[in-house]
């Protein structure tokens, strides 16, 4: 059985077909994962493999009340762009959606979407794996915690290993 | 150029924007941090760790070497935490 290397994930020139769709918004409505998806893959029959993350609001043991994400308009659509056209030139995908909410957010509630579609899944995997570790440390979003005791909680800190994720897209 | 300050640097500083008129003399992101930061006891607390400080000029990140001559908008912020 031989390998084909376009469904390695590996940086191709190879783009082929329709230019990429690029759907990036950043919103304090909720999103529906399934209309996304089917938004972006409607009408086509080329694609092989679609990936979408969700990251969601989580109850951190059940002391969390809201997150409210605070966000820098403007810029904040921008550098996700920045970010998912980087995606497009590294990895044959034929698009991309990318939504980041912000304002108050409720445990269980979705935070962030990534959905990635390309003919094979090694590059829809990659990119969205890509794009998540770069919205995480370049997007200008930031969480601050209200606690179910009344407290204001504290503003989330920057991970060391978020840092690490989004670097190791830098190597060789 | 306006200044513009994001999550815990709006919150001690306490202003979301403002105008500001640095002096020449103030040519980097860094020098503009030490200004701003003499400007007052709430300047100097957003910016006493200033190695953690993020920028971005005109809606793009920069590191703190970088010449702020011609910017329109200065932003400052901590690391960020979406996703």
């Amino acid at each position: 059985m031989g390998v084909d290397r376009r469904a390695h994930g590996f940086p191709s020139d190879a783009r082929g077909g329709k230019p990429g769709t690029c759907n990036v918004r950043v919103q304090s409505e909720p999103f529906d994962v399934a209309v996304e998806s089917a938004h972006l893959t409607a009408g086509r029959t080329d694609i092989g493999a679609i990936v979408t993350f969700t990251g969601l609001c989580r109850d951190e043991g059940g002391t969390l009340a809201t997150l409210e994400l605070e966000h820098y308009p403007g810029m904040a659509e921008e550098e996700i762009s920045r970010v998912a056209q980087e995606a497009l030139d590294r990895w044959p995908l034929m698009g991309l959606t990318a939504i980041h909410r912000y304002g108050k957010i409720a445990p269980g509630e979705p935070i962030v979407l990534v959905v990635t579609i390309s003919a094979h899944r090694a590059a829809a995997f990659a990119a969205a794996e890509f794009l998540m570790d770069f919205l995480k440390t370049r997007a200008p979003f930031w969480k601050k915690e209200r606690r179910v005791d009344g407290s204001s909680g504290d503003w989330v800190a920057a991970r060391d290993d978020d840092d690490a994720a989004a670097e190791r897209w830098s190597e060789g | 150029m306006k200044a513009v300050y994001f999550a815990w640097v709006r919150e001690r500083i306490g202003a979301t924007d403002e105008e500001i008129f640095p002096p020449e003399t103030v040519r980097t992101v860094a020098d503009l941090i030490g200004w701003l930061s003499a400007k007052g006891e709430n300047y100097a607390y957003a910016f006493e760790n200033a190695k953690t400080i993020r920028a971005a000029i005109d809606r793009t990140h920069v590191k703190h070497d970088a010449a702020i001559a011609g910017a329109r908008e200065i932003a400052f912020f901590p690391p960020m935490t979406g996703g």
